[in-house]
């Protein structure tokens, strides 16, 4: 048997077996085929296509049986009509706009809450720090579900919140504090919290300490060598954090269904608002691809970080 | 969504172990005061919920003494049960299968070094790790409508081993990244076969990683909501779905009762897990250490 030489990179399970190789691609690379492009692409025909009142609720729908005069009415009957209609209607550009605007600010919002206890997990003695991470991931193995239903029970009219602000004399009458954006913006920062502290702390563990010290012998306050070293340092983890808050924040759906108020909607219930009780499956697929298109360049930015961190260690 | 868990689980954690130069030992009073109220705000709602799930009240605002009422009147609930059953049957399925296309896939992306189509390959692996739930759903229900495929319990199990495979391929690729592939051209070297170099060797040093993987699976098909409202027709209520129609007519303590018993469920299966990988992980790195050629 062929040992690989010492100095090329070994790569033991491409050295003898080819077929067994293809097969470690294979079986999972058609299972992402069939499961994802695929569906992704019948996404982005079905945008193209108009409502009908049939089963499925879609035209044209392809048929091989019809032979080649077939597929060229099939493609003669796609237009852009769902797109016009998209970029037309105030509901679809307003509702946009609105989660591009909430995702934005909570995105933000994480930063500012996340920062601190970043920062404070990076300082804590070397002991605790793995029980400090673990605390922090742990409430993320519960149901999103679950997390969003007890800010319910926090926030509703006849909620705790409001029994404590009455208790302590603070308000006189109880405050409506669900369905608004107030209250998405709790559930956001609440459920999204770990993926921008994480991120963050990972950097800032990195830092090397002398750097502080140097600054600190040079007579730097704690707060400005804060602005001017550890800030512009921690600037790759809030950077990863955003991102992998924002893209998911923009379509986000449970939050603003539960805890928004029902008059504006964000492009992940105005989709579900469209397939689901309007039936219009041609326009909710637009909206999906037109989803798609506005998330593309973070997604793109993300996998290259994602491709960065691996190939780096390797 | 919920999880990008994974991949920041292993980047923290590396993080931690190779901080290496010393820390400051005394921690400002501002740091304590940070991660302390950082915890409190992650970690209070969920001990509300617990709390009132023992409330032997029907209101939330009023205390009416420990109870365990609400828990008996789950018992009851012959739809909820059924609801549990189905989400733990989806739950089993999708994650073992997605645990072995997953590993599949990372072994694919490490040990293979270029193949054709390996840059569609990895974007297809990353990217349901940040689509909004909404796309993923929507896309696999058109799928299902185009080939004529009943909505249902196979549908949504196909549907949660697509997405749950992609967050066990990202963690599984992080292990095998990590660790000494020297450790594998040795037993090469002394005439293991590729097979048994990989049953041997590369298996037990990652079996930490498959089965925090199976885990996450585990628990991501348990939560989601939103892909197996797409995916899920009659008959194949899973849990959240049940629970969210709940919680749309209001907060009523059952729905407390069945999201506590949630949560022990799955906290119950990170800690079993988290203690099993740890034990997996010595006697893996020892075996590698010392028995690769046996």
């Amino acid at each position: 048997m062929s040992a690989p030489a010492a100095d090329t990179p070994a790569r033991p399970l491409a050295a003898a077996h080819p077929w067994s190789n293809w097969l470690i691609i294979l079986v999972p690379y058609l299972w992402l085929f069939l499961f994802l492009l695929l569906p992704f692409l019948i996404v982005v025909k079905l945008s193209l296509s108009q409502t009908a009142v049939a089963q499925p609720p879609y035209s044209p729908v392809f048929d091989l049986a019809a032979g080649f005069a077939g597929i060229r009415s099939f493609f003669g009957a796609l237009s852009l009509d769902n797109y016009r209609a998209l970029f037309s209607d105030s509901l679809y550009i307003g509702s946009f706009l609105k989660s591009l605007e909430i995702a934005l600010i909570s995105t933000l919002l994480l930063i500012a809450a996340a920062l601190p206890v970043a920062y404070g997990m990076s300082r804590a003695p070397r002991s605790w720090q793995p029980a400090l991470v673990i605390a922090v991931m742990l409430p993320f193995w519960t149901a999103f579900l679950i997390r969003i239903y007890a800010w319910i029970t926090i926030l509703q009219r006849e909620g705790l919140l409001n029994d404590l602000l009455l208790a302590l004399r603070i308000v006189d009458q109880p405050v409506p504090m669900l369905a608004s954006d107030g209250a998405v913006y709790v559930g956001i920062v609440y459920s999204y919290l770990p993926f921008m502290v994480l991120p963050i702390y990972a950097v800032l563990c990195k830092i090397d300490d002398s750097l502080l010290e140097a600054a600190a012998d040079l007579g730097c306050p704690r707060w400005k060598t804060f602005w001017l070293v550890t800030f512009p340092l921690a600037w790759p983890g809030l950077a990863a954090g955003a991102l992998i808050c924002f893209i998911p924040i923009v379509g986000e759906f449970i939050i603003p269904d539960l805890l928004g108020n029902s008059r504006t909607q964000m492009i992940g219930q105005t989709l579900w608002t469209e397939f689901f009780a309007n039936r219009d499956w041609p326009v909710a697929s637009a909206l999906a691809v037109a989803l798609l298109c506005a998330l593309l360049i973070p997604i793109v930015i993300v996998q290259r970080m994602q491709n960065e961190t691996l190939g780096a260690r390797r | 969504m919920i999880a990008i868990k994974s991949a920041f689980k292993t980047k923290a954690k590396t993080a931690a172990k190779t901080a290496a130069a010393p820390r400051l030992t005394s921690i400002s009073r501002f740091n304590i005061a940070a991660i302390s109220a950082g915890l409190a705000f992650l970690y209070l709602p969920i001990a509300i919920l617990v709390l009132y799930s023992f409330n032997g009240s029907r209101s939330v605002a009023v205390w009416g003494g420990w109870s365990l009422r609400w828990y008996r009147e789950l018992l009851h609930d012959s739809a909820m049960i059924e609801a549990a059953w189905t989400s733990l049957g989806l739950a089993l399925f999708s994650a073992s299968a997605a645990t072995i296309l997953g590993t599949l896939a990372a072994l694919a992306l490490t040990r293979i070094g270029r193949f054709r189509g390996r840059l569609p390959f990895s974007a297809m692996i990353y990217a349901p790790l940040v689509l909004p739930e909404v796309i993923i759903g929507l896309a696999l229900l058109l799928l299902f409508v185009a080939v004529d495929f009943d909505r249902g319990f196979w549908a949504t199990a196909l549907a949660h081993t697509t997405l749950t495979l992609c967050f066990v391929a990202a963690i599984v690729q992080a292990r095998l990244v990590d660790f000494d592939r020297s450790l594998e051209e040795a037993a090469m070297d002394l005439g293991c076969s590729p097979l048994r170099t990989f049953l041997t060797v590369t298996l037990p040093l990652i079996v930490p990683a498959i089965a925090a993987g199976w885990m996450l699976a585990f628990t991501l098909s348990l939560d989601d909501f939103v892909i197996a409202s797409f995916t899920t027709g009659p008959g194949a209520t899973t849990l959240p779905i049940r629970i969210y129609s709940q919680v749309r007519l209001g907060v009523k303590p059952e729905t407390n009762a069945i999201c506590t018993l949630m949560i022990a469920v799955v906290a119950l299966i990170v800690v079993t897990a988290s203690l099993l990988s740890k034990r997996y992980a010595m006697s893996g790195e020892r075996a590698a250490a010392l028995g690769a050629p046996m």
